[in-house]
């Protein structure tokens, strides 16, 4: 079993979602992340998807959801030449030990303290699912109050094409 | 010229070809009601007992005759008893536009009365659905929901009406219909050639074909292709009729009621060629084991049947009769004598045969006598059980659309209401509808909407006062531990005939079932015939569930 990232273009009618989503639940496929935006053209929307499953369900997903009538486009991402990248907010409960260090290792991630408070913080970063993954390993080891994830966004890169 | 919705989706109607609807009115459909009251003359409107049963007409009529069936029904439990039936049709690919009435705009998600989200609902059985929210947009989206129900894999599709758009008024311009198949495209002949030339070489090929056969028109091309490669082939149960019985090519049935001999055959074969069909778990019991040895191609229309079920070697998409069209010039016609003779021998030797026994009613040859007396231009419905099972496996039906049956979904209570759409679409022609108890108590309401039109349809119930098909699968897999399949129906058929306004008998042998359905061919309206018959007759042979053509069931 493997993760694939698809790209799905829909009309942007009220409803797509539910249908998109109803497609993958009837045919048994897990949603891992989604993710929906508007694009540069008002008509169409662009849904980032990742699930979980090998070869043959990547090719009966994709030929299910192209047989919607207001599924333009599927496309598989490829990991290798394309941007993956999710937003993480999470609220750090601090004290004046646990802030300078947080502080230090916000630094090194790149990551934002996008908030603070007497007793917390909330810091923001953005990036690939495994920097985030990493990220949250970390911050496993102090006091997390909650926390939220996008799901990964994510768009084919021209220049390694 | 302007005119308000309810005169638009009439007119936009008419300009699709539509002149029989099935429906039942409501408060959502008042204004739809009242333009129909105008155009009675152009749109004939059947009333059925119950939204289903509109539902199960509309599908009838399309299978009869391969144009979209139309059904209008009110918003709330109109919509959702319409279910069943749109689920029904989408299961067998059968082209139909479900147009269900709703509480006014400024109503929606209200909880108003009689307010559902059908859309919703229908969702996963329908090709697409639609809410229209402005009128202007109402015509376009009728003719949208046409090209959708008939374009590629014919299906199903939903309009849901709110009342208030069916009152507005707007500016209405006539079209014309899109023709679908003049949009096909011309198929280029090496697109082909590999599945040709696998096919040359084959030795002992195999042809499956299902209900893309049906749904494209593709019988003749079919036939000529298994001719030219002297080949024997079998069929789906949607493909009923699409090749006669008695075609010496035509092994019949495949799959868990299936032949012997095209199970053998396809388990024997080097190459197995299926056309519009799509490896469901009745037709490959067991999908992993399923023509595992043979080379398999397959041409279906949708892409997404491609390797859904079983792994496909050499697969085309695309509309059967165009493939077959230019595939035919690139096969070698051939003798394939010893592969036909080695079939042969399975069929004279391993073939399950029915006994019949003297004076007792039995379902092979009760279908026989209705071919015989009624003639082969009949067209025939069933409901789903045993029955259904029996009918398909004996039928004679030289036309699929002649053989009318809920093969995906399954669905008991399909056949009255199937017949229904039938004789609308078959002026003149008689109807056989063959049911059991079980079904038949499901729908057996729309009795009335048989007699209010003088319908010629004869119903024929196999009664053996059990569930027969749940009872079979009992006493073969759950030790004869028979819960709830007995149910101690004390139902008078005839009675129940005769207090419909149509014709009922009883018959306990052949000899008074001959009698009665040459009575009923005689009569023009509504007859019903109950066969008092054995609860013990299995339909066989059987692969069960799961397993292959090894375990098969023959006594």
């Amino acid at each position: 079993m493997q993760q694939y990232i698809l790209a799905v273009l829909v009309r942007n009618n009220a409803g797509v979602l539910a249908r998109v989503a109803s497609l993958f639940g009837r045919r048994g496929y897990n949603i891992d992340s989604l993710t929906v935006s508007e694009t540069n053209n008002p008509g169409i929307s662009y849904i980032t998807l990742t699930v979980t499953g090998d070869e043959a369900i990547l090719d009966q997903i994709t030929k299910q959801a192209v047989k919607l009538e207001e599924v333009f486009e599927v496309r598989h991402i490829n990991e290798a030449n394309a941007l993956g990248h999710e937003l993480l907010l999470i609220k750090m409960e601090i004290d004046p030990a646990t802030r300078t260090a947080l502080r230090e290792i916000t630094d090194i991630y790149n990551a934002k303290i996008v908030d603070l408070a007497p007793t917390t913080m909330i810091i923001e970063l953005t990036g690939s699912t495994s920097k985030i993954n990493a990220f949250l390993n970390i911050m496993k080891g102090f006091s997390i109050v909650e926390m939220c994830r996008t799901g990964v966004t994510a768009m084919e890169k021209e220049s390694s094409k | 010229m302007k005119l308000n919705g309810s005169q638009i989706l009439m007119e936009t109607l008419i300009e699709q070809g539509v002149d029989t609807i099935f429906g039942y009115p409501g408060g959502a459909v008042l204004n739809i009601y009242d333009a129909l009251y105008d155009y009675s003359d152009r749109i004939k409107h059947i009333l059925t007992a119950h939204e289903q049963g509109a539902a199960h007409a509309a599908d009838g009529y399309a299978r009869s005759t391969g144009r979209p069936g139309v059904v209008l029904a009110t918003s709330g439990p109109g919509a959702t008893n319409l279910v069943t039936g749109i689920a029904t049709a989408y299961m067998d690919s059968i082209p139909m536009i479900a147009l269900t009435g709703n509480v006014s705009t400024n109503l929606l998600g209200k909880d108003s009365f009689q307010e559902i989200y059908i859309t919703g609902i229908t969702m996963p059985i329908t090709k697409h659905n639609y809410v229209v929210r402005d009128v202007e947009d109402l015509a376009d989206t009728i003719r949208e929901a046409f090209r959708i129900a008939t374009s590629g894999r014919p299906g199903p599709v939903l309009i849901d009406l709110p009342k208030d758009i069916t009152a507005a008024i707007c500016e209405h311009e006539a079209a014309s219909p899109v023709n679908v198949t003049d949009e096909m495209e011309a198929i280029p002949a090496e697109d082909l050639q590999t599945i040709a030339d696998v096919l040359n070489e084959s030795q002992r090929p195999v042809i499956l074909f299902g209900g893309g056969v049906v749904a494209s028109g593709a019988s003749a091309e079919l036939a000529q292709l298994i001719r030219k490669m002297d080949c024997p082939s079998c069929h789906t149960v949607m493909a009923t009729g699409v090749m006669p019985a008695d075609d010496p090519y035509n092994l019949g049935l495949i799959g868990m009621h299936g032949t012997v001999s095209s199970s053998v055959a396809v388990h024997r074969a080097d190459v197995l060629l299926a056309i519009g069909s799509r490896f469901s778990d009745r037709v490959a019991t067991n999908a992993s084991k399923f023509a595992r040895n043979q080379k398999i191609i397959h041409i279906d229309i949708d892409a997404a049947e491609i390797n859904k079920n079983v792994p496909i070697d050499h697969s085309y998409v695309g509309d059967v009769k165009a493939v077959l069209k230019t595939m035919l010039p690139l096969i070698e016609k051939k003798s394939r004598s010893d592969w036909n003779h080695e079939i042969s021998v399975i069929r004279e030797r391993g073939e399950y045969r029915s006994i019949n026994c003297e004076g007792e009613l039995k379902p092979n040859q009760i279908i026989q006598d209705i071919y015989r007396i009624m003639g082969p231009d009949i067209a025939m419905t069933t409901d789903v059980g045993q029955h259904q099972m029996w009918a398909a496996q004996y039928s004679q039906a030289t036309d699929p659309r002649r053989f009318l049956t809920s093969g995906g979904l399954g669905t008991m209570g399909f056949g009255y209401g199937a017949a229904i759409g039938a004789a609308m679409a078959r002026p003149g022609e008689t109807i056989v509808h063959i049911t059991g108890d079980g079904s038949f108590h499901m729908n057996l309401q729309e009795l009335c909407t048989a007699v209010s039109h003088q319908l010629p349809i004869i119903t024929i119930i196999f009664n053996n006062m059990v569930l027969g098909m749940v009872y079979q699968w009992q006493r073969i897999f759950y030790n004869n531990r028979f819960s709830f399949t007995e149910p101690n129906r004390q139902t008078d058929f005839v009675k129940l005939a005769e207090a419909f306004g149509a014709h009922g008998r009883r018959c306990r042998t052949p000899e008074e079932f001959q009698d009665a359905i040459t009575e009923a061919k005689r009569l023009q309206g509504p007859v019903v015939i109950e066969l008092v018959m054995r609860a013990d007759e299995r339909v066989l042979p059987m692969i069960p569930a799961g397993l292959t053509i090894d375990e098969v069931i023959l006594d």
